[in-house]
């Protein structure tokens, strides 16, 4: 069940990194496919040759939700778990 | 013995030493680095039978693979980071050999140098909004009235209800503008990236803005300060960070053998 952790600004610049597990995947991913420095050409690979649209959504969506771990009560009770709104996810 | 190639994980000044811990990469193996002039290129070895190109087609294929070797690049590019400014290199990009590493070093040094002076004193900070419409009670002067018959007095209500969402819909969407020139004015620079998908985000609420924001470590304290009093009623704020510059080092370095070969 995916969560994110939602630190209030503060709380975060006084421990000054969200710890790599917290980190949720899709944030990352937003950084790692859309930012970085890219090279082409001269390689063996880069995720630039791999059309994204290959990596299916429906098993990108259904391992978010079963791979991430169980969030543990927050100290400050700041832990907000998306998928507890009511509904189910749109799978 | 099976083929390897080169997996690059960042670039980043040379600050003249190792990392202080041994640093594992995406296959377990250890990380290092390759330098030239100032510059400081981390790698490790891959095999070639996960990361060749056709195996690579199908693990892209698998999330628990595509998260694994996400988080193992992250965990990379941020003890580089914390050593040094570093541009973070794109998921996935594998050399043949340590040799055309170098040689790209060489090759774009000054463009290297110049994207590292960029983000020289500064981390990225995410910042998530969200809108949290309200179901607003009709205002006022569209009330319904006792004197309407039961037809007009729906219509009048499901009319302001209409209203009052779009309305609430145009603040918040407003609401996320100003909140984003408002960061942006204490950033050395921002960018925005596409607004999560829902399905991946695993949030039913429209998000707003997905901007990333590069900051100078002395204004770190007055950028979270300034999130948290933007925090409201209608809009619910995520922020995250800090990270490594990952949405500020997006340059295309384009291929560099070709220029090898021109080269006399």
């Amino acid at each position: 069940m995916p969560r994110d952790h939602q630190p209030r600004g503060a709380e975060l610049a006084a421990a000054g990194h969200i710890p790599p597990e917290r980190v949720a995947l899709v944030d990352l991913l937003d950084r790692l496919l859309a930012g970085g420095v890219v090279v082409s050409g001269d390689l063996v690979l880069s995720i630039a040759d791999i059309d994204l649209v290959r990596i299916s959504l429906r098993a990108l969506i259904t391992s978010v939700r079963a791979s991430d771990p169980i969030p543990s009560a927050h100290p400050h009770g700041a832990v907000a778990l998306p998928w507890d709104s009511g509904e189910e996810g749109p799978l | 013995m099976a083929e390897t190639g080169t997996y690059l994980y960042a670039i980043a000044q040379d600050v003249g030493h190792p990392l202080p811990e041994e640093v594992a990469g995406v296959t377990g193996a250890p990380v290092r680095a390759i330098t030239h002039e100032g510059l400081a290129a981390y790698v490790s070895p891959v095999p070639l039978e996960e990361f060749g190109e056709e195996p690579l087609r199908r693990f892209l294929e698998d999330l628990d693979w595509v998260g694994g070797t996400a988080r193992a690049h992250d965990r990379v590019v941020e003890a580089v980071a914390k050593e040094a400014p570093t541009a973070p290199v794109r998921l996935v990009t594998v050399y043949s050999s340590e040799d055309q590493v170098r040689d790209l070093l060489r090759r774009r040094h000054d463009d290297l140098a110049e994207v590292l002076d960029h983000v020289t004193g500064c981390r990225e900070w995410g910042v998530k909004a969200y809108a949290k419409p309200s179901e607003e009670a009709p205002r006022a002067e569209e009330a319904p009235e006792e004197t309407d018959s039961p037809g007009t007095a729906y219509l009048k209500r499901r009319r302001a209800s209409l209203r009052g969402r779009e309305d609430a819909w145009r603040l918040a969407a407003r609401r996320a503008e100003d909140i984003h020139t408002t960061l942006a004015s204490i950033s050395v620079a921002c960018h925005r990236h596409r607004p999560q998908d829902p399905r991946l985000s695993g949030r039913e609420e429209t998000m707003l803005l997905n901007g990333a924001y590069l900051v100078a470590e002395d204004r770190r304290e007055e950028f979270v300060a300034a999130v948290d009093a933007l925090r409201g009623e209608e809009i619910e704020i995520q922020l995250t960070g800090p990270w490594a510059p990952y949405s500020f080092t997006s340059v295309d370095l384009g291929p560099t053998r070709a220029e090898t070969l021109d080269a006399p």
